[in-house]
């Protein structure tokens, strides 16, 4: 183990040196272009979208064709800088160069994008609307977005945070004591399958205000998938942990809190993992028929209003907070089961 | 700190306990009928003795150690550590398994002081965790996990975490079963050495006749199962002892021979 890490030691400077008497070496420009030439292509695609905005009339009225093209030229201009001054940038640098051939990719499907609504309206208008018209929908009904965005963060905060915490302690109730689950797990059996929707009706007329109706259901599809995976994690802890605590004198709390609960945190959080994603499509279902409040009202009142531009903007926002959201409990995740660094994979 | 006030550390007992195995017989249930598995073993071990149980595989020798340790109440018979009767477990007689069983979400310095911990007294007592981690050598390793160690390290952070516990009865579950060769025979040399140095009693099960004879003042041959006692011999060599000692080989002719495995010897 010592003499990994040694070399190890000793490896990385080597590479440093190498890689600073390449930055110090004047390239000459052909082999720069080919060291980064995707970089260099990136750009030029960039260049290309802002062409495309800039070389045809608009097919209708939209205010931002002018600045989205501006946009694209400095976006292009920025890929260039950095490609060529790559090494001075350090970690920045690197990331655009191994982000490079996605930058290249968006430039491309930016032109199509614009040349295929805006210009020659290949698809059908109305409901594909150019990038210009989305861009206008972020300035110009941005208040509204963000209230929207603060609604459904809130409710799905509230919803998830209490549907989490009640799965957990179910499901470490059931993994534990028998008789606990003699009660609960018939309950869970007949309760849990059922889609969280399917309790809309019911919950809208049983809860006090909507808000706490789609907080319920917005828990409901969080708790189930956290409570069957908890108490799974319980139960299949290695009975041998428990012989060696108890031979070390550990009571029966030592062992929920510190043993069993540890054990089965890599289950809950594929537990947290699943409620997540369950409970965002009752959130958008319980924003669109519910609460009239939060992303997934506003996907079905831009929808009400044909404003289809407004729709994929909001469409845009919530895959962004729903992908931001995963990332995050992963994130924690990695914090917290640092242990598990090549154990599981999942 | 205070610890260091004394010329002596006072955490270790200076003799193990006596433990009498009273007349023990077992039985599991498997599938409505009954498995017996050990059949009036009786037998009496002196404070601070190494006691090595040898039998044929799946015969209960675990099982006996499962009792001692008081994780199981037997079906007859009594078990007495010092006089008092075993009813349960307890931090006194401390067992160290065939697998390791660190808890993977533990470091190693977390995992030995386990015990401690759950006893409620690690506060104020941590160095006692270090010096445990120490008594094995792995005092570089102490924030490294489970996953990171080697058979071998694993095994003797087992042994650590047992050991901080001061245990009166050492219990030794096949410990060194799973270790590579090299690796077993030195770390049977630093059990012998533990064991002088701490005098607690030691209870230790094993299939491998020569490792019972280079450790052990008596060794206990078990028949197959229900398990009964064949033969209790003693070994009457000093330690530390050669493994190419003329006296040992003949005792491991004679207990191969009890086991019915003496015909290639």
């Amino acid at each position: 183990m010592s003499t990994y890490s040694a070399s190890k030691a000793v490896a990385i400077p080597q590479s440093v040196e190498e890689g600073a008497a390449l930055a110090g070496r004047p390239l000459s420009f052909p082999t720069a272009l080919l060291a980064s030439g995707t970089g260099v292509f990136a750009s030029a695609a960039w260049v290309l979208f802002g062409l495309s905005c800039q070389l045809w009339t608009d097919l209708s009225d939209w205010p931002r064709t002018h600045a989205l093209s501006i946009a694209a030229f400095i976006i292009a201009g920025g890929i260039l800088g950095a490609t060529v001054s790559g090494k001075l940038l350090g970690r920045f640098g690197a990331g655009l160069q191994a982000r490079a051939p996605w930058l290249l990719a968006l430039g491309l499907f930016l032109s199509l994008w614009e040349v295929a609504t805006a210009k020659f309206a290949w698809l059908p208008l109305p409901f594909f609307p150019p990038p210009q018209a989305i861009i206008e929908v972020y300035t110009d009904d941005l208040p509204k977005l963000l209230d929207s965005v603060v609604a459904s963060v809130k409710l799905q905060l509230g919803g998830y945070a209490i549907g989490a915490a009640v799965g957990f302690l179910t499901g470490v109730s059931i993994g534990w004591s028998r008789s606990v689950g003699y009660w609960v797990h018939p309950v869970l059996r007949f309760i849990g399958p059922l889609p969280a929707t399917a309790w809309l009706p019911f919950a809208f007329f049983t809860f006090p205000s909507n808000w706490s109706a789609s907080t319920f259901l917005i828990a409901l599809a969080t708790g189930f998938p956290v409570t069957v995976l908890t108490w799974s994690g319980v139960a299949s802890v290695n009975n041998a942990y428990y012989d060696v605590a108890r031979t070390l004198g550990a009571k029966p709390s030592f062992l929920v809190l510190k043993v069993a609960i540890p054990a089965a945190l890599p289950h809950v959080f594929v537990g947290l993992f699943m409620g997540l994603g369950s409970s965002f499509a009752v959130l958008v279902v319980a924003e669109m028929i519910g609460v009239k409040a939060g992303l997934g009202w506003y996907l079905q009142w831009a929808q009400g209003w044909a404003a289809y531009s407004n729709m994929y903007a909001a469409l845009i926002v919530m895959s962004l907070l729903c992908s931001g959201a995963i990332t995050l409990l992963f994130k924690t995740r990695d914090r917290l089961l640092v242990w598990q660094k090549g154990v599981v994979k999942w | 700190m205070v610890a260091h006030a004394f010329a002596e550390p006072i955490t270790f007992p200076a003799v193990g306990a006596a433990l009498e195995v009273e007349h023990i017989s077992h039985a599991f249930d498997i599938d409505g009928s009954v498995l017996p598995v050990l059949d009036d073993v009786n037998f009496s071990v002196k404070p601070g003795e190494f006691i090595a149980l040898l039998g044929p595989s799946g015969c209960g020798k675990s099982t006996l150690l499962r009792l001692v340790a008081g994780l199981e109440p037997p079906r007859s018979g009594s078990l007495r550590e010092d006089g008092e009767a075993i009813s349960g477990p307890f931090p006194s007689r401390v067992v160290v398994f065939q697998d390791p069983t660190l808890f993977p979400w533990r470091t190693v310095w977390n995992n030995v002081a386990l015990g401690l911990e759950a006893q409620g007294i690690l506060k104020g007592q941590r160095q006692r965790v270090d010096d445990a981690i120490e008594l094995v050598g792995l005092s570089q390793f102490r924030n490294a996990y489970p996953h990171q160690l080697s058979g071998g390290m694993a095994q003797r952070v087992a042994l650590a975490r047992a050991l901080v516990n001061d245990p009166k009865i050492l219990i030794l579950d096949e410990p060194l079963g799973k270790l590579d060769s090299l690796t077993r025979i030195t770390m049977q040399g630093e059990l012998v050495a533990l064991w002088q140095r701490k005098g607690f009693t030691t209870l230790m099960v094993t299939h491998d006749v020569e490792e019972a004879l280079f450790l052990a003042n008596r060794v206990i041959v078990l028949s197959d199962r229900p398990a009964r006692i064949k033969a209790d011999i003693a070994v009457d060599r000093p330690y530390p002892r050669h493994r190419g000692d003329p006296a040992l080989a003949e005792l491991r002719r004679h207990i191969l021979g009890l086991l019915g495995l003496d015909a290639t010897w």
